[in-house]
C-alpha cells in the first residue's frame, strides 16, 4: 500500500516534472522524465510475455510428450493405407467372383434357353401332327436328353447365384474397414486442430480436443474394430486364422 | 436329415447387423435352409425393444455395430429375466481370441467369423438346437 502510494507521489511528481519541462520547452529532459514514467508499464510487460512464453513452451512440450499424433503417424497411418489397399484388393476378388459366376451361369442359361426353343417348335409341330415318324424319334431322343440335363444346370445356375450372393460379403467387410479409416482421419483432424490452436496462443491450458481424441483412440480391450487386415498392427494381436480356429478355441472352452 | 427335425423352421428369428446388405444375405441363407420368419435390426439399441416385445426364438448378430455393439446386447439379453435363455449366435469380423473369449464368457452359443459360407452357418444353427435338446 505504501508503496503504491509513494509510487503514486513519485508518479505524480514526474508528471509536474513532465509539464514544466514541456512548458520551458526543454525537451530533452521531458524525453527522460517521459522514459521514466513509461518504466514501470514496460516491466509489466516484459513479465507478461515471459510468462506467456514459459506457458507455451510448457504446453508445447506436454503435447509433444503424449501425443497421440506421433502414434498416429508411425503406425497408424501407413497402416491406414494397408487397410485401404486390402480394400481395394478385397473389392476386385469380391468383383472377379461374382464375374466369373455370371461368365460360367450366362451361357448355361443360353444354352437351356436354346435347346427349350428348338424343342418349343419341334413340339408345336408334332401337336399339329406335322412330324413323321423318324423326326418323332429325333424329339423322343432330345426330350430325353433335355429331362437329364436341366436338372443338374439349373442345379449348377441356382449354386453360381448364391455364389454371386456370398461374393457381396465385402460390402460389410470393406465398409468396416473404411468405417475404422474414417475415424482416424477424424482423429487426426482433431490432433492437428489441437497442434494449431497451441501455436496460435489462444489454447485452453488443457488441450481439450487432444482428450476427446484420446478417449475413442486405439483400439481398446473388447472394442470392437472389423476384420482384421494383413500387413498391420492387427496381426500383432492374438487373433483368429478362420471359422476352424474359431471352433477349436471355443470347443477348448467346452462348447 | 435326422438333426433338421429338432430345429423348428417356423421359429421366428432377428437379424442384427447395421450392413444392410449382410442383413439381405443372412436372411437369404437362413430363407435358403427353410427359416422364413426373419425380422431386422440395424444395431443393438433398436434389436433390443423388438426382442422385449417380439417373442424371439433365435438371435443373429454382428458385434462392430454403431450406438449398442453386439456383445452389449448379448449381456443385456442375458441379464433380462425374460430373454436370457434365447439362443445367440454371433457372426461377426472380430476375429481376436480375446473377443471369441469374452463372447463365450458372456454366453453366446455360437460364434461365426466373416468371411463365412452357407455351409457354416447350417452347421452352427444345427449344433446349437442339438445342444439345447439334449
Amino acid at each position: 500500500m505504501e508503496n503504491d502510494a509513494n509510487g503514486m507521489n513519485s508518479q505524480l511528481d514526474l508528471a509536474r516534472q513532465l509539464v514544466e519541462h514541456l512548458e520551458a520547452g526543454d525537451d530533452e529532459s521531458a524525453d527522460l522524465v517521459l522514459r521514466q514514467l513509461r518504466a514501470p508499464y514496460e516491466r509489466e510487460l516484459f513479465d507478461e510475455l515471459g510468462k506467456l512464453t514459459r506457458e507455451l513452451h510448457e504446453a508445447l512440450n506436454s503435447f509433444r510428450g503424449d501425443s497421440r499424433l506421433v502414434e498416429l503417424t508411425q503406425d497408424e497411418i501407413p497402416d491406414a493405407k494397408e487397410r485401404l489397399n486390402y480394400v481395394v484388393s478385397m473389392t476386385e476378388q469380391a468383383t472377379h467372383r461374382t464375374l466369373n459366376a455370371i461368365d460360367e451361369g450366362l451361357p448355361i442359361a443360353e444354352s437351356l434357353n436354346q435347346r427349350a426353343q428348338i424343342l418349343t417348335e419341334s413340339w408345336t409341330r408334332f401337336r399339329g401332327r406335322k412330324l413323321s415318324v423318324e423326326e418323332f424319334r429325333e424329339l423322343a431322343q432330345e426330350l430325353d436328353s433335355f429331362f437329364l440335363t436341366t436338372g443338374e444346370e439349373t442345379e449348377r445356375l441356382r449354386s453360381l447365384m448364391s455364389e454371386v450372393m456370398m461374393a457381396q460379403d465385402f460390402q460389410d467387410l470393406t465398409g468396416q474397414i473404411i468405417r475404422r479409416v474414417i475415424r482416424l482421419v477424424q482423429e487426426l483432424e482433431e490432433n492437428l486442430v489441437g497442434l494449431i490452436r497451441l501455436s496460435s496462443a489462444r489454447m485452453e491450458p488443457d488441450g481439450k480436443s487432444r482428450q476427446v481424441a484420446g478417449k475413442d483412440a486405439g483400439s481398446g480391450e473388447g472394442r470392437a474394430v472389423g476384420p482384421v487386415v494383413p500387413n498391420t498392427q492387427d496381426a500383432a494381436s492374438e487373433v483368429v486364422s478362420g471359422q476352424d480356429d474359431v471352433d477349436a478355441l471355443l470347443s477348448s472352452l467346452g462348447f | 436329415m435326422l438333426l433338421e427335425l429338432h430345429v423348428d423352421k417356423g421359429m421366428k428369428i432377428l437379424i442384427v447387423d447395421d450392413f444392410s446388405t449382410m442383413r439381405r444375405i443372412i436372411k437369404n441363407l437362413l430363407r435358403d435352409l427353410g427359416f422364413t420368419n426373419t425380422m431386422e435390426a440395424d444395431d443393438g439399441t433398436s434389436a433390443l425393444p423388438m426382442l422385449k416385445s417380439g417373442s424371439f426364438d433365435f438371435l443373429v448378430t454382428d458385434w462392430n455395430m454403431p450406438n449398442m455393439e453386439g456383445i452389449e446386447l448379448l449381456r443385456t439379453v442375458r441379464s433380462d429375466p425374460a430373454l436370457k435363455d434365447l439362443p445367440v449366435l454371433m457372426v461377426t469380423a472380430e476375429a481376436k481370441r480375446d473377443q471369441i473369449v469374452e463372447a463365450a464368457q458372456a454366453g453366446v452359443n455360437g460364434y461365426i467369423v466373416k468371411p463365412f459360407t452357407a455351409e457354416t452357418l447350417k452347421e452352427k444353427i444345427d449344433k446349437i438346437f442339438e445342444r439345447l435338446e439334449s
